[in-house]
């Protein structure tokens, strides 16, 4: 809770437009978390910053699809993966409306 | 086969010591014509069609001598061994668990046929001849099949295991691009080994799009489905995007009939345009470079 507070507080003060959370040191990731982290991107896009989590450890990944409700924050691989799609997220929306639903749309521009 | 180890009494006990030894060195003198007759019998009989004549000549001299030995020491050690070590050699031949126990039990019949011939003057010592070869050969005969049964089983348990390795292979066939195929009956413990591949599998590849090709899978139930289909979910969360090619009807219409959620699966009719669509969301461009 008190990470929620912080993260969304220094949204403000760095002028952040994406924020990326690497969960690879976790090797459990319960309900309560996965809803800490829906609720965090949540705030994050109202404070107009997008989310990406990355890192997911294979099991984890298989425990928290098992859970009622689903993550609904962008995924990615790892740490560069994330980058990469924040810089593709973030670059076309410099007013700090990031809108979630258009993350998917842009293909791949490595060719 | 227990009671056959201790005797009842000290009578039984003194008629065991002298009509083992007398009944032993009866078979080895015998051993020629016995063995001739077994061989005989089991040609008579169809068995072990899948070995030479010669292969049979030589294993039916090993069994006979085993046989003959374990009536005169009593301990089936020996035999065990040879016939794990005859397993061994005869199932990948296709030898049938039937053919070994009848060839064990012919020469039992041959055996107690010839004791017959030989004690038929006095009925009480062919009686306690008998007390003495019957549990021995009873004895024989399950050790036999039972090393034979286990030999087979431990094949049978060795190739599961190879079958169960082979059966998901992951393969990457572009940077960032795996395949998974599927090919056979899906049930639980597979898909579970599956995911396990899969997930890992993107790890270890950084792998962006994943085709899983079942086109080889007949039927799915529906905690398969289900299985699969947050499979899908979790490669979403690694980062992977799974396509999933050749659905059968069959499973299409389990799909449907279930109700597990389709909007998130990503379905394409076969494999060719799975991996072009694959291709397509990696960027990859195919061309031909000359025509032909």
């Amino acid at each position: 809770m008190q990470f929620q507070a912080d993260l969304i507080n220094q949204i403000g003060q760095y002028r952040a437009r994406g924020i990326v959370i690497d969960v690879a040191a976790l090797d459990v990731l319960d309900s309560f978390a996965s809803k800490a982290l829906r609720d965090l991107a949540d705030m994050a896009r109202l404070r107009g910053a997008a989310t990406v989590i990355v890192g997911i450890q294979p099991n984890v990944a298989f425990a928290l699809v098992q859970l009622p409700e689903s993550l609904d924050i962008h995924t990615a691989l790892d740490l560069e993966e994330g980058l990469t799609h924040l810089e593709r997220v973030t670059s076309g929306h410099r007013t700090g409306q990031s809108d979630l639903a258009a993350m998917n749309d842009r293909d791949d521009e490595r060719s | 086969m227990t009671e056959s180890d201790e005797p009842v009494n000290d009578r039984a006990a003194h008629d065991d010591d002298v009509l083992l030894p007398e009944l032993v060195a009866h078979l080895r003198e015998h051993r020629a014509e016995l063995r001739k007759e077994w061989a005989d019998r089991i040609e008579a009989a169809h068995l072990l069609q899948a070995m030479t004549a010669q292969e049979i000549g030589s294993e039916t001299t090993s069994v006979y001598d085993n046989y003959v030995e374990v009536l005169e020491t009593g301990s089936v050690d020996a035999l065990q061994r040879y016939a794990r070590d005859l397993s061994e050699r005869i199932i990948p031949r296709g030898v049938e668990t039937h053919e070994v126990v009848g060839i064990v039990l012919l020469l039992r019949d041959v055996l107690a046929r010839s004791l017959f011939l030989k004690y038929h003057d006095d009925f009480g010592v062919l009686n306690r001849v008998l007390d003495a070869y019957e549990p021995a050969a009873n004895r024989i005969a399950n050790t036999v099949a039972v090393s034979f049964v286990e030999e087979r089983e431990r094949v049978i348990r060795q190739q599961q295991d190879a079958i169960r390795e082979l059966s998901t292979p992951v393969l990457q066939v572009r940077e960032r691009l795996l395949i998974l195929p599927i090919i056979g009956v899906l049930d639980n413990q597979r898909a579970g080994q599956l995911t396990d591949q899969l997930l890992r599998g993107i790890r270890t590849n950084r792998a962006k799009v994943v085709v899983i090709d079942i086109t080889g899978v007949p039927e799915i139930d529906t905690s398969v489905a289900n299985h699969l289909v947050q499979t899908v979910d979790a490669s979403r969360l690694m980062g992977a995007s799974v396509i999933i090619t050749g659905l059968s009807s069959e499973i299409a219409r389990t799909l449907v009939t279930i109700g597990v959620d389709l909007t998130k699966m990503n379905t394409i009719g076969d494999l060719q345009s799975g991996i072009e669509e694959a291709e397509r969301q990696l960027g990859f461009r195919v061309t031909r470079s000359e025509e032909s």
